[in-house]
This record gives C-alpha cells, structure tokens and sequence, in this order.
C-alpha cells in the first residue's frame, strides 16, 4: 500500500523532472498564462540570449493590467506599448493571443478557467502572485517573477522547492448574500497574513464543498493574501459539472479518461500535512476590512478595534499605523463609516456569480448621492452573459458605470485610481497602503456588501436589503 | 548575472512589518513620480527604475524628497542593506520591486521571513535576501539605529552577518539559491543542458494524459 498522499504532493511528484539534495526540484510545468507588463521583460531576455520559446502551444497570452476599462476613454499611448509588444511577442513565437478585438478577452484569472484551460492536476504559473486562483480547480498554480517565466518559457519547466503543506478546515454555515469572500476575509482575520509563509494552502471542509466553483477561484485568489504561493481545492463534481463543454476541456473518451485521472487526486485519508488549522465560522456575517492588511476585518456589526488590545506591541503599532492612514477612530461603528467610491471587479471577484450577487442588491435603488460605482467585468464573456441577463441595465440605471473587462483600479493603475483620502469599497483582495492610488482608503468587501455600500453611501448589513 | 559573495556596507533600518510589493514598487496611480512627464519610463527603464522605489514614501505630493523618510537621510541614503520586519515583499509577484531596489543600490535584505514570490525574484537578480530570527532582526536594527554608517558585512560564503561589533550571526539558505548567488549562474542555460531528461519525462507523461497533447485555445 502506497503512502497516503495530500492532494499537492500528488501533482508536485507527477511533474518532478529531477530533484537535487536540498530538496529544490527541476518541474515540467504544464501551461502558463502571460499578460502584458510583466511578460515584456522575459522576452526581452530570450532575445537577448538568442532563446526561443519552447512550446508555444502551452500558453495562452491576454490583455488586463494596463488596459482602459473605459470604451470612451482614448487609450493611453504607454499601455498601448505593453498591449502592441506582447501581440508581436506572441505572432513571432506562434502564441495564442486573446488582444483587445478578441471577445475572450479578460483578467487572465478569469479567462483560464472560463477557457477550460485551467484543468485538475495542471501545474500553472503566471507572472501575477494571485494565480494562485487556478487552485480552486484543483490545479497547482502559482505565481513567478519575470525571470522566472524567461526560464519557463525557454525550457518549460521551473526550479521550485516544495512548499509546506498546511489544510485549512472551514466549516459552518455560510448563506447568501454572505459568500465566499466573506469566508476568505474571515479566515485572513483568524489566521493572519503571515501564516501561509512557505505554505501551500490546501481548503477543505463543509463550507468549500458547498462553494460553487466561482466562490473557491476567490476563495484560492485570497490564499497569497495569507502569505501562501498557492491555494487549492480538491476537484469534485463541482469541478467536473464546471469544465464539461469548455473550449480547451477534454471531449469524447478523453473526458473519460480525464475524468478518472482527476477523480484520483484528492488527498488520500490518513496524509500528513505540515500544519492543519480547523476553522468554525459560525453564522458567517458580511466581512468589512478596516486596515491596510487583508487580515485586519471585522463582521458588518463590528466596530474599529482599539489599539491598546492588539495582542502585541507590534500589532498596536501597525493598528495605530493603520487607523491613522484610513482616518478612522477606535470604536467606531463600521456602519458609520461612509464612502466615495466603490468598485466591484478584479480577479477577486468579477465573475457572473459575482455581478449577480451586486445587481440583486442594487435592482431597483440608486447609487447614493456623492458616490462613484463602477462595475468592471473580469472578461469578454462575463459581461456578455450579464448583459444578456439584463444585468448591465440594473446597474446603469441606478447610476453605475459599466465598464470593459481588464483589471481596472484594484491597483492604482493609469486609468482609474482611488484619488488621495477618497474611500472606497472594493471587492478586490489588497487594501495596502496606496494601493488603489496616492492615499487611496480602501474596505475590502464582497461584491453584495459594495452594492450595498453604493446604494446606501456607507457600509451596510447587506442581509437588511435583499 | 553578477554573482554575489560578501557585501561590506551600510544598514539601513526599516523596521516595519509586511513591506508590500505596492510599497516598494508602486503602481503608477500611486506614485507621484511616475505620474510626471515621462514617469511611465520609470516603469519600463529598469535603469531607473530606483526613482520608483517607495515613491509613497520618499517623495511628497509633488515629488519632492520626504525628509522623515529613512532612505533620504543621511547615511542611510547610501545603504546597501535593509533590515526590515516580518513578510518582507509581501502582495504581488512584480520584479520590479527588486528592481526598484537595486536601482537605489540596495543588494541584500535582512528580514525574518519574506514573500515567496519576491524570494525567488531576489536571488535571480544578485539580491540577497536574509533570514534571522526575528530577536536577532530587532537587535540589528537598534544597532543599525545606534550606530549609523558603521559598516555590517554580509558574507554568503561562510553564511554570516558581522555586525559593526564583530559580532556575528549565521544564517541558512537553501543550497540551490546560494549557488545561484554565489556562482552568478545563467539558470535557464543550465536548465537547457538537460533538454533530453525534460523531454524523456514529458514523452510519458502525455502518453498518460494524452488528452492534454496539443490542447489549444
């Protein structure tokens, strides 16, 4: 009898190539997905080095950060630059292109698993920390640097040491409108930012099996927020019912075997991890993140936690930090607090799922006085679908604008950027310091809790208004 | 890449936790440099790249150095080590935060733990990236503090720190990453010298998954 095996030792050992005695392992990586930006600096160095891409085939390229959300926004010469750059890599390689003409077209954690790319037991890298998303179909993925894709690009594979293997057991009951964002900044709060360092993140329990596949890709797209390289999800019906009929999904007698494969990779009873951590969320709330650290939450009744009962000197010190920098005091009630801007969007959450949840909340209300809200699909085909829906026309009449896909102010980008002291509700996954711009305030949220702040002009109890 | 093996310089202390990529890098909504004529270059020039490096700290609104910043006062402004806190290089996986470092000179980071992603970026780029016990960290730091511009040394050869007392601390990393470091190593030319084994083991492991074979968009 073979030894029990976690769900990520079974894909790590099924793509060792060699392995030297620290442990560091040569792996055959399976697929990646590029995007403008970050790629520009890996080609440039197989050019340089007179290197060729291996398999082009293995890639699938796309446009997302830099890009203009805004179809009547004349688009800016410099991202024009990254997007132009990364088509003629991509012709001169033989690399499948979705650009910005192309109705595919989206965030590239978003576009992988619409596309059926992203499948069980693939080993995916991208140069973008929350790759880690592809975990939830119960791929190894993870995030790499620009030096890093040069070498995956040039000899399809990677130099990684394995990581830890940590489980994280959710369990409780979780009921719309509350979803899988607050499950994921909910756990953030309980185990922090720091704890996934080293890790690889493997989520179980009732409340993942329950998840539809939509809520475990943000539920795996938070797992770097932990400080983990991937997160993962062990494939089951729920993934299978998900890749049926995709474009690069598997047809005929090879969806069989692809299927018994896959139905063989979950982690066997009796594996050991590095550290298991079981986490009961109760009658989950609607989250709210008060600080500039994904782990700094509190549920919609919370108030602003006080300092002086940070559990270290350390913490007070980062807590008074963070206080300052979003001008809020101890004890304040979270539903007290207002805001300017709200964003729902990004790899995090700009799926149909997602759209729904808002439009649900906003159908028939206004956007408040003084707030800006924009919807930003995550791809050609989502906003699509909920423009066949009727989703679109919810929110415009209510006062949001409707954008084009891309990634948009999740970071302060060119085009859209939380402007200094503004504050903002964001679906997106970081609320650092400037990150949505120069002074930006942001409250990571779920896409029904940022409805319910744009209606109502500050945080809401969302369960109050559908 | 240039190879790495001892580093005699100053320490700069920046004792915060969770240093993000955003921090060190920020993206150009967020940096009042890279929002001025010709900012975008500073984004794509990995020449100067530095002027970017925690732009929201070291340059005010209108880019104008901020003299409460570490890295703007004196000697620390010439430091080729920082000594920071726990999760250094946190958030996203962008290169450029260690480009944006060793744009302003900087060639290793001592710190008690670091973002895995912003790791592995460090030592493809000649960047050493320290781990000591966080009590050790927060020692270095005072002395840093204490004592500015004495000189700590950093010596990837026998894995020590010798602080400005001669006292010294070792440390571990992984034996692949320091020959890496210490050789300068072109990793994607080793990588194809074994272009037959890679191709040995995909040859079976599509034949055991052919349906992946070809599979395109």
């Amino acid at each position: 009898m073979a030894q029990p095996r976690t769900l990520y030792d079974k894909i790590w050992d099924a793509h060792v190539i060699d392995r030297l005695p620290d442990g560091t392992c040569l792996l055959a990586v399976d697929r990646q997905m590029i995007y403008e930006a970050s790629s520009a600096a890996a080609f440039t160095a197989l050019r340089d080095a007179h290197r060729t891409v291996r398999r082009p085939t293995a890639t699938l390229a796309t446009v997302d950060h830099t890009i203009a959300t805004r179809s009547d926004a004349p688009p800016r010469a410099g991202a024009l630059r990254f997007v132009d750059e990364l088509r003629d890599n991509c012709a001169g390689a033989g690399i499948a292109f979705l650009g910005l003409d192309d109705p595919r077209r989206g965030i590239v954690h978003v576009v992988g698993p619409e596309q059926g790319f992203t499948q069980p037991g693939l080993l995916i890298v991208c140069p973008d920390s929350h790759t880690s998303s592809h975990g939830a179909l119960g791929a190894l993925a993870f995030g790499i640097g620009s030096s890093e894709l040069e070498h995956v690009l040039a000899t399809q594979t990677i130099m990684q040491k394995p990581s830890r293997t940590m489980r994280v057991t959710l369990t409780g009951t979780v009921t719309a409108p509350v979803s899988a964002k607050d499950v994921i900044l909910a756990t953030l709060g309980r185990i922090g930012v720091g704890a996934g360092i080293g890790h690889a993140i493997e989520f179980a329990g009732d409340v993942v099996r329950a998840m539809p596949l939509p809520g475990r890709l943000t539920l795996c797209n938070m797992a770097v927020e932990a400080g983990a390289r991937s997160g993962i999800v062990a494939p089951d019906e729920v993934t299978y019912e998900w890749l049926r009929g995709r474009p690069m999904s598997p047809s005929g007698e090879h969806w069989d075997a692809a299927l018994a494969y896959w139905r063989s990779l979950p982690t066997d009873d009796g594996a050991a991890f590095d550290r298991e951590l079981a986490i009961e969320l109760g009658h989950l709330d609607p989250q709210v993140t008060w600080g500039t650290s994904p782990d700094e939450v509190v549920p919609i009744g919370g108030r602003v936690p006080d300092p002086a009962g940070a559990p270290s000197p350390q913490k007070a010190a980062a807590w008074r930090r963070a206080l300052d920098y979003m001008d809020l005091r101890p004890g304040t009630a979270l539903t007290d607090v207002g805001v300017d801007r709200v964003f729902i969007g990004s790899c995090t959450n700009s799926r149909l799922d997602d759209l729904r949840a808002a439009a649900d909340v906003v159908h028939g209300r206004r956007v408040a006085d003084g707030v800006h809200a924009m919807v930003v699909p995550g791809s050609g085909l989502v906003k699509k679908a909920a423009e066949a829906e009727g989703l679109d026309r919810v929110f415009r009449e209510a006062g949001f604008e409707w954008r084009t896909p891309g990634c948009s102010m999740c970071f302060g980008n060119a085009h859209d950027h939380v402007a200094a002291g503004q504050r903002c509700a964001s679906t997106s996954n970081r609320n650092f310091e400037n990150r949505q711009g120069r002074g930006a305030r942001t409250h990571l949220v779920s896409p029904a809790t940022a409805a319910a702040a744009a209606v109502t002009g500050r945080f809401a109890d969302v369960r109050e208004l559908v | 890449m240039q190879p790495f093996t001892v580093l005699t310089a100053i320490a700069a202390p920046l004792p915060w936790a969770d240093v993000n990529t955003d921090d060190i890098c920020p993206a150009p909504g967020a940096s009042s440099v890279a929002r001025k004529p010709g900012g975008r270059d500073i984004l794509r020039d990995r020449s100067r790249m530095g002027l970017n490096a925690f732009a929201a700290y070291r340059w005010d609104d209108n880019g104008d150095p901020n003299p409460a910043f570490v890295l703007n006062q004196e000697p620390f402004d010439r430091a080729q080590i920082l000594i920071s806190g726990e999760n250094f290089g946190c958030g996203s996986s962008r290169e450029m935060a260690v480009w944006c470092l060793i744009g302003i000179g900087i060639r290793c980071i001592i710190a008690p733990s670091f973002g895995d992603i912003f790791h592995n970026n460090c030592v493809r780029n000649s960047l050493l990236p320290v781990r000591l016990a966080p009590e050790t960290v927060h020692r270095l730091t005072t002395t840093a503090t204490a004592r500015p511009g004495v000189p700590f040394t950093v010596d990837l050869v026998e894995q020590v720190v010798v602080d400005p007392d001669g006292a010294t601390v070792a440390f571990a990393m992984g034996e692949y990453q320091r020959h890496l470091l210490l050789s300068g190593l072109d990793e994607t030319a080793a990588t194809l010298t074994r272009l037959e084994r890679i191709e040995a083991h995909e040859a079976a492991y599509t034949a055991e998954r052919p349906w992946l074979d070809g599979a395109q968009i």
